[in-house]
């Protein structure tokens, strides 16, 4: 139902639909996601209305489209949870923020760039707000991995590496 | 002789109001948190606020763990009721792995929960006491949550970071002291939790300084993403446990209490209902779980040996259950592919869990969905033109956990 409405409204702008653990996930090329999400929430059969979640995801492999943003949205009359993602490439890492929406987006936005580097196009205030202003990097991008456990350069008898 | 005048900044002699610091270390603010406020007089004209202190990159480290090496990180989101966290994350997992628990695991779970329920509601309620001039209510009930902490040690041996639980069911079955404590706080906390009731909730100072500051209408909670009691207490009835029912919550009667205001003392009352509608469910499935019979009542944890560690007797003696334990410990178990947005309902909101897996052995993204973190960003619109004063009320009864907001 959700899919045909969707499909009605963008054709074939929307994408990849699929349901997995009852919840039903579909993208669309990031410069729609504003206009996704606003019909989302203004069709009043949908009423996607409360934003639950926005995180992003990094898949170094997908060239050109090593981001995602996900956004898990929530009816909460009907009870219904939708996920919806855009990607975008590591050179260009705008997309269009939805704080005009939702006001809880700002700070999800604001995690999302500290830790990924999206940059929300028109987010009031977009800097960082779990780590330090100084970082100059995105930490949770892939490509920086956690300490090897078993590396034996580091002379550190203090924590049993010695 | 030369004069050395203090150089003022820009536009300081016209300025008419104070900028003031609280925090990130302050007695008001129960937690590391930072608030700049603009003060006119007493009157918060703006705020903005600092948060990040205690982030320690949680969603980093559980890309290199294996799922049961998960639990602990999720201990430290809300530490006031940890159990719920890592039950939430235990169901996670289930649910990912489509792991059918047991009738009685279930039950067993949601007293957990509720008892972790009632001492994170109880802990919040008696600060917003502490807050407004009444310590008494706050030091008589910690005693009652020490009742609390000593069921969760005679069931998982710690207190505050629990680790309790295992995917799949609990690692041990609970003891018959586990449940004398149980009935003895059964027996004994309501008549507390009355008191503290009576204490507060026709207190003419209490109810003058709760009622009418840090509003907020349910429109606006439901656009800042408020949920769990600060939601109800707007008058928005959502519940996960009601919405989509985890750990068998659908078989338990229970009502979900709602405000109209959104004010302090609304979530406050809240609050106060919700502990009542726990010690009902603790009750009901505390009798549940007496109902179970014969080896029924000997049933801890699912059948599930790619991720329930074998008991230890058979580790020693039988081969396979020896297989099993390494994989286990070492992590080599690979996950199905695939992702899963599974909520509970914590102590203070919808607590979700976001699990990407790519088939490998850990996951490869975890995202938390942490609900202190989405409504604090309110706090600026519910303090201001408000009282200096009633800020801080507000912020104790909004009930944030600095260890959840930070991740």
């Amino acid at each position: 139902m959700i899919q045909e409405k969707l499909v009605a409204k963008f054709g074939d702008q929307v994408s990849q639909f699929a349901t997995s653990y009852g919840m039903l996930s579909f993208e669309s090329p990031k410069e729609m996601n504003l206009k996704v999400l606003q019909y989302l929430y203004d069709e009043p059969s949908l009423g996607f209305t409360f934003l639950t979640d926005i995180c992003a995801v990094n898949y170094p492999d997908q060239k050109g489209a090593e981001l995602v943003v996900v956004y898990h949205l929530h009816n909460l009359k009907e009870n219904i949870r939708l996920r919806y993602s855009v990607s975008t490439s590591l050179e260009n890492t705008d997309v269009y923020t939805a704080t005009k929406l939702f006001e809880s987006a700002n700070w999800m936005e604001r995690e999302t760039y500290d830790f990924f580097g999206i940059n929300f196009v028109g987010h009031p205030n977009l800097k960082r707000i779990l780590n330090v202003d100084e970082m100059d990097y995105f930490p949770l991008r892939k490509e920086f991995p956690l300490e090897d456990q078993t590396r034996i350069d580091k002379d550190d008898e203090m924590f049993g590496r010695g | 002789m030369e004069h050395n005048h203090i150089t003022l900044p820009e536009g300081s002699i016209e300025k008419t109001t104070t900028t003031l610091n609280i925090g990130p270390t302050h007695p008001a603010t129960h937690g590391v948190f930072q608030n700049i406020m603009e003060v006119d007089g007493e009157r918060i004209v703006s705020s903005d606020q600092t948060v990040g202190y205690i982030h320690r990159a949680f969603e980093k480290l559980a890309e290199r763990r294996p799922l049961y090496q998960i639990t602990p990180i999720t201990d430290r989101l809300n530490y006031c009721s940890s159990p719920i966290n890592n039950m939430g994350w235990h169901i996670t997992c289930e649910r990912f792995l489509n792991i059918e628990t047991p009738k009685r695991v279930d039950y067993l779970r949601v007293i957990i929960m509720e008892l972790a329920r009632i001492s994170d509601h109880l802990i919040c309620n008696s600060i917003v006491g502490v807050d407004t001039g009444a310590y008494t209510g706050f030091l008589y009930v910690m005693q009652y949550r020490e009742l609390i902490y000593e069921i969760y040690e005679e069931i998982c041996g710690s207190r505050l970071t629990t680790n309790i639980g295992r995917i799949g069911g609990f690692e041990r079955n609970f003891s018959n002291t586990a449940f004398t404590k149980l009935e003895k706080f059964l027996n004994e906390y309501p008549k507390v939790l009355k008191e503290f009731e009576n204490l507060f909730t026709r207190n003419r100072i209490f109810m003058e300084r709760t009622q009418g500051t840090g509003g907020i209408s349910a429109e606006r909670a439901m656009n800042y993403g408020f949920t769990g009691p600060n939601l109800r207490a707007a008058g928005v009835d959502y519940d996960v446990r009601v919405h989509q029912p985890y750990s068998s919550y659908q078989d338990f009667n229970f009502t979900v209490p709602v405000g109209s205001t959104g004010d302090n003392y609304d979530r406050f009352l809240v609050r106060n209902a919700e502990m009542w509608e726990s010690i009902s469910i603790i009750r009901q499935a505390y009798e549940k779980v007496q109902a179970f019979k014969g080896t029924d009542a000997e049933v801890y944890h699912a059948d599930v040996p790619e991720y329930y560690l074998p008991k230890k007797e058979d580790v020693y003696t039988k081969m396979e259950a020896l297989i099993w334990h390494f994989k286990i410990i070492m992590g080599e178990i690979d996950l199905p592919k695939g992702q899963i947005y599974s909520p509970v309902e914590g102590g203070n909101g919808e607590l979700g869990f976001y699990l990407i897996s790519d088939g490998g052995r850990t996951p490869f993204r975890l995202h938390f969905r942490r609900p202190c973190f989405i409504y604090y960003q309110a706090y600026p619109e519910l303090i201001k033109g408000g009282m200096l004063s009633d800020a801080v009320v507000t912020m104790s009864s909004l009930n944030l956990i600095a260890g959840e907001l930070d991740a």
